[in-house]
């Protein structure tokens, strides 16, 4: 039977110097499948490359087919195998199953229960099926793969937690502010940390952006960067009234902000909210602005407080999601092994005959003339046809030949009469 | 048709009101949308029922039953669920639902209990002015329920964000500006019902005792609520009184309703006590 490899390597056991050399585009993948696809040896395969992994998962036609696919990767990367040999990890079978898995689930990303992963996966799947390096265990795997990660996602509170400082202050501001889309933001200081999180803003796409900096230069080179406005410094308060969030980090050693200035701006703005990130060390935003109602101050230590009760969550979530995969891999192990000829035969089998049986007794029920020995002719004769019907497929199953792929027909078998148990979603 | 079927239908309801509350409950704790879908599900066949009980009651009665304490709680309820349907198809607010399918069980569980008093028929409870009066100030109160509802809602949001400690709400409550906005649309319709409601009863009174305002107490409290929201929305419109300020009114708001539902009649007297005895 065919066994199901994965080799690749990942953040944890690569430093990405490394990763970055063995990383595959879109385009290289394709062409890289179209190569396997025309080797003899490999059935199935299939490649993903994220930043943080390189992924090799294939079905070989006999054996294992591992120094291949490593000189494989030496060759297409035009990378020497001594250099990245060490870092490869080799999964086999169920391991390699679950291993996908938890990769789709997010459970082996470096920031746990990130939502991109599976994205990348299913991008890396099309383009399978594109090169048509996909076959049937591939694709019925990558099915799985995609259920159970979403099933992980709904299930698990895995991805629920923001995990990084920038995601806290967006997942606060989505809690406080129905529309972030309406919403302007004015950052105060231009410097990298402003940056780094307007880059977190924009791609929740708020109304607009100002940059008040004390170097007026710098707001304005900012501002273009974002599409957006400079301000004054001294115009930081003014300004206040036409904004809802404001993210400071400047390197100032005062409050840039007190609370009798929020007071009076928010007068202004007929108390509509303001939500304050105050990234800076130390602080740009006198924390008593909190107090003011319809205004919120979080600070640098309140994200990261956040920050940590979510990532002790998150353990707690991952064994729950752990749980699912194994059953997950179970099941498909099961499905796996009832791809064998075998237990097809006997399903088709088993099938045929209760076809037979139930038609046999309903006709019968309403036909009493019939005598015993009448009765016991028509139902030979009913089971006669159902054999005789299966016999040549059946014959055709157990020879395909060494040539043409069991699973294949076995699947189409399967597919064509329904022998599959029905699995609960 | 007879009165004990509609008692029947009635006993039904009260159990899928249960049933509705369970399932929200387990949504809040558990998240699962299927329990929130299932939860909606039952209380809207709920409050069917509950519409069917009172239509027997009136066929088999010949008048609508608001007559007395019993009654009028459970039309109250049901003006609740009616609110509560729409505002969550306006909205789709639906840990809304916890709230309302709380306050409706509780309601009905009094209805239950309370001795159902019988009723002399009395003359002067019909006419377009005295159903009209009934629908809206009903419906009207159920509107500033549900505001009172969000408002509990919002403060329970606005403490965790407030304090910098995000906790069980915090994932499970949309965001502050959605439900101020939810609270504002609940309270201004209320205020809205309820002013068409005070006026077609000033209107019934006018027909009946000839009279728009005889200084009754309920007269009294009424127009006392009718202008705490008042206040309140003058304020939100021109002083910025949004937000948790706005949450607090709404609540205290409801508080007064019911005193004036229930108190006023049973402390205070007047020609409103019928209803209530």
């Amino acid at each position: 039977m065919s066994k199901i490899i994965l080799i690749g390597i990942n953040h944890k056991t690569a430093p990405v110097e490394l990763r970055e050399k063995l990383s595959f585009s879109d385009e290289e993948t394709l062409t890289a499948l179209e190569l396997l696809n025309q080797d003899e040896d490999i059935k199935e395969s299939l490649i993903f490359s994220t930043c943080n992994r390189t992924e090799v998962l294939y079905i070989p036609r006999a054996g294992e087919k591992v120094n291949k696919i490593f000189d494989f990767i030496a060759h297409h990367k035009k990378v020497d195998l001594s250099e990245f040999k060490s870092a490869l990890y080799i999964y086999k079978e169920d391991e390699a199953i679950r291993h996908l898995f938890r990769v789709a689930s997010s459970l082996d990303s470096m920031v746990v229960g990130e939502p991109q992963i599976l994205g990348q996966i299913k991008q890396a799947y099309r383009v399978a099926i594109q090169s048509n390096a996909s076959g049937v265990l591939l694709n019925r795997l990558m099915h799985k793969t995609f259920s159970i990660a979403k099933k992980v996602r709904k299930e698990t509170g895995i991805g629920d937690n923001a995990v990084s400082i920038s995601y806290a202050a967006i997942e606060l501001a989505n809690k406080i502010f129905s529309d972030l889309s309406q919403k302007s933001v004015m950052l105060l200081g231009a410097g990298e940390m402003a940056e780094l999180a307007v880059e977190h803003l924009i791609s929740n796409k708020v109304k607009n952006i100002v940059v008040a900096n004390r170097t007026f230069k710098n707001a304005v080179d900012l501002a273009r960067k974002f599409n957006g406005q400079a301000v004054k410094f001294e115009e930081r308060e003014d300004t206040l009234k036409d904004v809802d969030i404001i993210i400071s980090s400047t390197g100032a050693t005062d409050y840039v902000l007190t609370q009798r200035q929020v007071k009076r701006a928010m007068k202004k703005r007929h108390h509509n909210t303001l939500f304050f990130i105050d990234i800076a060390v130390p602080r740009d935003i006198d924390p008593k602005i909190n107090t003011i109602s319809n205004a919120y101050v979080y600070d640098i230590d309140d994200l990261k407080n956040i920050v940590e009760s979510n990532i002790e969550q998150r353990g707690k979530e991952t064994v729950k999601a752990e749980r699912f995969i194994d059953e997950a891999v179970l099941k498909f192990r099961k499905w796996l092994e009832s791809l064998a000829i075998v237990p097809t035969i006997k399903a088709l089998n088993d099938k045929m005959s209760s076809i037979v049986e139930i038609e046999f007794k309903k006709t019968f029920s309403n036909l009493n003339h019939f005598s015993q020995e009448d009765i016991e002719a028509i139902n030979r004769m009913t089971r006669a046809i159902a054999t005789r019907t299966i016999h040549d497929p059946i014959l055709f199953l157990r020879n395909t030949g060494d040539h043409r792929d069991d699973s294949l027909y076995l699947n189409v078998t399967r597919e064509l009469f329904n022998l599959d148990i029905p699995e609960e979603e | 048709m007879s009165l004990q079927s509609a008692d029947l239908v009635l006993l039904l309801a009260t159990m899928l009101y249960l049933a509705s509350m369970t399932g929200y409950l387990l949504f809040l704790f558990n998240q699962k949308p299927i329990y929130q879908k299932t939860a909606f599900y039952l209380i809207t066949t709920a409050i069917v029922f509950h519409f069917v009980s009172m239509i027997i009651y009136t066929i088999a009665t010949r008048h609508v039953p608001i007559q007395n304490l019993s009654q009028s709680l459970s039309a109250s309820a049901f003006a609740i669920g009616c609110m509560f349907l729409f505002f969550q198809y306006k909205f789709d607010l639906k840990i809304l639902g916890v709230f309302a399918s709380i306050l409706l069980f509780g309601i009905m569980l009094v209805v239950l209990m309370i001795p159902d008093v019988p009723v002399e028929s009395n003359a002067a409870f019909k006419g377009f002015w005295f159903y009209s009066h009934i629908i809206l100030v009903l419906t009207g109160d159920a509107a500033l329920g549900l505001a009172c509802g969000t408002g509990i809602l919002y403060l329970l949001q606005e403490k965790g964000i407030k304090t910098k400690s995000p906790g069980f709400f915090f994932k499970r409550l949309p965001s502050l500006d959605f439900l101020d906005n939810v609270g504002y649309t609940c309270l201004t319709t209320g205020f809205a019902l309820l002013t068409i409601g005070l006026v077609t009863g000033f209107i019934y009174a006018k027909t009946i005792w000839g009279t728009f305002w005889s200084w009754d107490p309920k007269e009294v409290f009424s127009v006392g609520t009718w202008l705490v929201y008042a206040v309140l929305l003058h304020l939100r419109l021109n002083s910025g009184w949004r937000g948790r300020k706005s949450a607090i009114m709404t609540i205290i708001g409801f508080f007064i309703i019911i005193f004036t539902f229930l108190g006023v009649n049973m402390l205070l007297g007047g020609h409103h006590q019928a209803f209530t005895k």
